[in-house]
């Protein structure tokens, strides 16, 4: 095998889908961080997501178009989520909030299914030629998934880092105590939390849509290397879910040279399990929850 | 008339009371102290100030409100910082970051508050980019005063500054404490050293069993035999 051919055939396609599972892993490690629990809805809350992109797509927008429609939709359902659940259990023992989002997670798969049906759907039909770019070949849509992941990232951290409501949700998930008692409204944090996050649930969820098809266990498939995306880089570190997210991204590409392709779901488990093993902060040094 | 005036207050944090009435007073630009063996409920008596403890009994009054059961929250707002004994920074934010975190609550141009915090701790200055986390204790403690300063409080109270600092940082902190008062903010304070508390405080109180047991000026407390054997090792 040529290393050209390598890297067409595994080395891009595992960048590409890291970076969708660096998107969702962002967005998990921000719940463990501020909220400091396991979402478990995430994956299905990336379906919906998927699915209302697919709706608007449906009425006669273009895909990419619908997108920040789907993501904007998707914050507020996160938002109206917390409300109406995780904010009851916000006192009680956080298993509580974690079985419920799985409670969550399975109403918001319900909907899709009554919604949508259990079938496979795509955005658009028909096959797509990748163009090639110094021997690299790319379709437009991984070329536009990798754009988007880029600016997601660039504008996550942005405002992580500048903003005054970016830095309070740093404070808030850095020490909580501390933070309320400089006056940071902690309500405020907790929507501006979920609304961040339920965007990023909508756009990994699409991405993962318009580069394969969409179904309605699309997003809860890809719980498992999310999760292990967030953990591997360290809970609660964004940089981290983005360098988690690659790895895993990679490597479940990479194992069929080591694994019959079946066992490919495989390699996000064994990763997860290694990292707890031997190094349970993670790679950048996560919070221990 | 005082700046903080606690009329014997009662209270603790769930059933039981661990406060069986204290009073005492902080006047404008004064430094007071609470001393007083494991148990006696120094850093209670400093929490209930701030609203962390439910109060059953007695009245805190500051500067002419009464603030007694407020939320901390609102007692921030009404000019009162609180550094708590441990976790007291933002270990993951930089030193500047931890300085903007103390105004969140502050709007408009803060560039003299940030004159006057690295007036009083110029060792940061140089270091304003480092993280909190990676600063040495004494360090971290500065930090800690100076997030809470950032608010202009009347009043800062301050949980044992000097807990597991070096002799060299314990004096510094003491020193800043000073520069803090003439600065014009009066401050209570918790302290396990107590010798070295009460010589360079303006008054003093000494706690037992959750109740007053002595007070005094400084040096009066220092003087005092029965407060020597019993608090200071003689």
């Amino acid at each position: 095998m040529s290393f050209l051919e390598f890297l067409n055939f595994h080395l891009v396609p595992g960048v590409v889908l890291g970076s969708i599972y660096a998107v969702g892993a962002i967005g998990i490690t921000l719940v463990f961080g501020i909220l400091r629990f396991a979402h478990f809805a995430h994956g299905d809350m990336a379906t919906l997501g998927a699915f209302v992109a697919l709706a608007l797509v449906t009425a006669g927008l273009t895909p990419w178009a619908a997108l920040p429609i789907a993501m904007a939709a998707v914050a507020v359902v996160a938002i109206v989520v917390d409300k109406l659940f995780y904010d009851y259990l916000k006192a009680r023992p956080k298993i509580m909030t974690v079985m419920a989002s799985l409670g969550v997670a399975l109403m918001l798969r319900a909907v899709v299914q009554v919604v949508f049906g259990v079938d496979p759907r795509t955005y658009a039909t028909g096959i797509v030629r990748p163009d090639e770019y110094f021997g690299i070949l790319l379709r437009d849509r991984e070329l536009y998934t990798l754009a988007a992941v880029v600016l997601l990232v660039v504008g996550l951290s942005l405002f992580l880092r500048h903003s005054r409501w970016g830095k309070a949700m740093r404070a808030m998930s850095d020490n909580p105590d501390l933070a309320r008692l400089s006056g940071v409204d902690n309500r405020k944090v907790t929507m501006l939390t979920w609304a961040i996050v339920g965007a990023l649930c909508a756009a990994s969820g699409f991405m993962l849509g318009i580069n394969n098809e969409l179904h309605s266990m699309m997003g809860w498939q890809v719980l498992l290397p999310m999760f292990a995306a967030a953990i591997l880089g360290g809970v609660g570190r964004v940089e981290g879910a983005v360098l988690g997210g690659l790895i895993v991204g990679i490597a479940e590409e990479m194992s069929i040279f080591i694994l019959p392709a079946q066992y490919k779901a495989a390699t996000a488990f064994v990763l997860l399990l290694l990292i707890l093993l031997v190094r349970p902060r993670g790679l950048l040094n996560g919070k221990v929850l | 008339m005082a700046l903080l005036d606690m009329k014997d207050v009662r209270g603790g944090y769930g059933d039981a009371d661990i406060l069986h009435g204290v009073s005492m007073t902080v006047g404008e630009r004064e430094v007071v102290v609470i001393v007083g063996p494991n148990g006696a409920g120094k850093s209670t008596a400093m929490k209930s100030v701030f609203g962390l403890l439910t109060i059953r009994g007695g009245s805190i009054v500051f500067d002419g409100e009464d603030i007694t059961g407020w939320a901390p929250d609102r007692i921030v707002q009404r000019g009162i910082c609180y550094v708590p004994q441990v976790d007291n920074v933002f270990r993951e934010m930089t030193v500047h970051e931890n300085f903007e975190m103390g105004a969140f609550l502050r709007r408009g141009d803060l560039s003299a508050a940030y004159d006057r915090i690295y007036g009083l701790f110029p060792d940061l200055k140089a270091k304003r980019r480092n993280l909190a986390g990676d600063l040495s204790g004494g360090q971290r403690q500065m930090v800690a005063m100076g997030r809470a300063l950032m608010l202009d409080p009347k009043l800062l109270l301050l949980d044992e500054p000097t807990a597991g600092l070096s002799p060299k940082y314990m004096e510094q902190i003491f020193q800043i404490t000073r520069d803090v008062r003439d600065a014009g903010v009066s401050i209570l304070l918790v302290e396990q050293h107590a010798k070295q508390a009460l010589a360079f405080c303006d008054r003093g109180y000494v706690l037992a069993t959750g109740a007053n047991r002595h007070e005094g000026s400084g040096q009066a407390l220092l003087a005092d035999r029965e407060v020597a054997e019993m608090f200071l090792g003689g």
